[in-house]
């Protein structure tokens, strides 16, 4: 695929002028004009890839760059897949993803529709709901550790004013039970506002008019929710959830200052696992070969969702 | 509609009130960060936690400075000179010098804006292109581009830091700068692709008929029209390449770090200095609070990569 794009370039064809031009030709402006990108693409994406794609089949420990690199064929892959550590870092992964975009769909979704109702100050509000998921997570997830903090901190102060507990009986991120969900609660807090806006955008593409006709077949507002409302948000909403199901699947930076993958490895998710053993046990090949394995996870399972959100938009 | 305005209305307050106590809800970690930010190290981790105390800026001089504790005779000769010297010589200590938070600030800002320029200025011709000319394989390409998201920032880390390292690209601006802007890239395309395409071709084709060259009109008609995307696809690079962590924890140590990963090591004597933290942190994220208020028409358009527009 390397020079196949930037050659087909050169072929291109004016759209719709058949003009004198003078100067550049359309076919030199438009080459001249994409091929930057796709250079810069292919030397900084395409090209570590490929390199990481022939690593993955080596021993090689990037530590030692003078030790020689001997071809293993498939057995870092064959390690990788029959590790119970690994998957059990997957099942972590899994279950913060589950929990996420459960929750980001429900709240999200639910907010929306609140701020549909367009109460005054709806706009203002919604800007303030927008903030955390513009913040940088690792500063964020940092000084969630502080809020996080038993006693001190100020959410176990308010879960134990609420429940009547001792703020100092628990602690979010060093339990073992309970650290799973202090990067649930904090992504969640975090990423809602993104579910909210695609929902909103779907909601308030709804034309009155479907409302009215279903007013007039004397629809009740429960059945007009369920066979009007829900069906023409989803596709937003299956957008959003694409969104937020690779990105969090890819999530680093949030959890690693939150948790760090601890306590023990409960909160490992992928992406921290595969930090420790590419730039902690520098097992460069190893850990290349897992990179494979995420990236063709993630691309298989964006596909196949992505055909799935295909036929219910073509709906 | 044929329902009565008065259920309408009490629905409309029910909401508001809900939405409103989520949004201050929601609200409270950033309030609490900024608020840490002035507060002493005791007041900091009171128990119960302190809404109202007496606002220092001890955080923002302990953020700035180094210090060092001096003995009661050194700190008579050498009395304060200014009010943060005088802060610093309460506790007994002495300004030594400069902390580092400064430059990984300034790391950020030059990082930040030169990736930003150049994925803008990239993603603007690219986006013309795609736009205006018939590409063959166009899709595909465009699919390549968006593609180069889907990877974990961890997986292309290992091959990038063994280039950047036989390159001599380690831990320097130009580095960072080269791959913020490979990353933004995609967003910038796709969203200015989407910005262009909904300026009228009739423009280009009068100024086409006026005698420009296809370049001038690009430049006299195209990009005045296409100003308010290219800033709001400036503003969101900048924001990304503002915020990264994984890529900036891996591949810089010193010289070219950037503050994300600086912040979360500010330490003081015995645990980490919240405070000082809390300061840090809030003079990096109230920059993006504001970008994110001017930037709220087009917030949603910038999250989803122009995929939905409203």
């Amino acid at each position: 695929m390397s020079s196949s794009p930037v050659d087909s370039v050169t072929k291109v064809m004016p759209q719709r002028f058949n003009r004198r031009l003078r100067g550049l030709s359309d076919r030199a402006i438009a080459w001249i004009f994409i091929a930057p990108t796709i250079l810069l693409l292919l030397a900084i994406n395409i090209f570590p890839l490929i390199w990481t794609i022939r690593l993955s089949f080596t021993n090689y420990r990037s530590n030692r760059p003078n030790a020689d690199i001997e071809f293993i064929g498939l057995r870092n892959y064959e390690r990788i897949l029959t590790d119970s550590d690994i998957w059990q870092t997957m099942q972590a992964t899994a279950h913060f993803l589950c929990w996420t975009l459960m929750l980001q769909v429900v709240i999200g979704f639910a907010l929306a529709w609140l701020i549909n109702s367009r109460f005054r100050g709806s706009n203002f509000w919604t800007t303030i709901i927008v903030l955390p998921m513009m913040l940088s997570p690792a500063v964020v997830g940092n000084f969630w550790t502080f809020l996080y903090q038993p006693q001190i901190g100020l959410f176990n102060y308010i879960i134990a004013f609420l429940t009547g507990t001792d703020p100092s009986s628990f602690t979010m991120i060093g339990d073992v039970d309970l650290a799973p969900w202090a990067i649930i609660i904090v992504d969640t807090w975090m990423w809602t506002p993104f579910v909210m806006l695609i929902c909103l955008a779907g909601l308030r593409a709804i034309p009155d008019y479907i409302y009215e006709a279903a007013e007039c077949d004397r629809a009740s507002k429960w059945r007009q929710f369920w066979t009007i409302t829900i069906p023409m948000v989803l596709p937003f909403l299956m957008l959003a959830v694409l969104f937020r199901g690779i990105e969090n699947f890819k999530m680093f930076d949030l959890v690693v200052l939150l948790t760090g993958g601890g306590p023990g490895s409960t909160t490992e998710l992928t992406s921290i696992n595969l930090k420790r053993e590419a730039f902690e046990k520098w097992r460069t090949g190893y850990a290349s070969a897992y990179a494979v394995i995420l990236f063709v996870t993630i691309f298989g399972l964006a596909s196949i969702y992505v055909k799935a959100l295909n036929q219910v938009k073509d709906r | 509609m044929s329902s009565i305005t008065e259920p309408r209305q009490t629905w409309k307050l029910a909401a508001g009130l809900l939405v409103v106590f989520y949004a201050l809800v929601t609200l409270l970690p950033l309030l609490w960060i900024i608020s840490t930010g002035f507060k002493t190290p005791s007041d900091s981790i009171a128990y119960p936690p302190k809404i109202l105390f007496e606002p220092t800026f001890e955080g923002y001089v302990n953020l700035f400075t180094t210090q060092t504790r001096q003995s009661e005779e050194f700190l008579a000769n050498n009395p304060p000179t200014n009010w943060y010297e005088q802060l610093v010589h309460d506790k007994g200590m002495v300004i030594a010098g400069p902390s580092r938070y400064g430059e990984r600030f300034f790391n950020s800002l030059i990082i930040g804006f030169g990736s930003t320029f150049l994925s803008v200025f990239l993603g603007t011709l690219a986006a013309y292109a795609f736009s205006r000319y018939r590409v063959p394989l166009k899709d595909d390409l465009l699919f390549f581009i968006l593609s180069t998201r889907m990877m974990p920032p961890i997986a292309v880390a290992i091959p990038i830091f063994l280039m950047f390292r036989s390159l001599g690209l380690s831990d320097t601006h130009a580095g960072m700068i080269l791959l913020y802007t490979a990353v933004n890239l995609s967003l910038a395309v796709w969203l200015l692709k989407g910005f262009i395409d909904e300026i009228p071709l009739e423009y280009e084709e009068a100024a086409l008929i006026d005698g420009y060259t296809r370049f001038q009109a690009f430049r006299k008609v195209v990009l005045p029209q296409a100003t308010t995307g290219i800033a709001s696809t400036a503003i969101f690079c900048l924001i990304f390449s503002w915020n990264e962590y994984a890529f900036a924890v891996l591949l810089t140590s010193g010289s070219a770090q950037t503050a994300p990963p600086f912040i979360p090591t500010i330490i003081g004597v015995g645990g980490q200095d919240w405070p000082a933290v809390a300061a840090g942190a809030t003079l990096f994220l109230v920059p993006v609070m504001v970008f994110t208020i001017l930037l709220r028409k087009h917030l949603l358009r910038g999250i989803t990569f122009g995929a939905v527009r409203k």
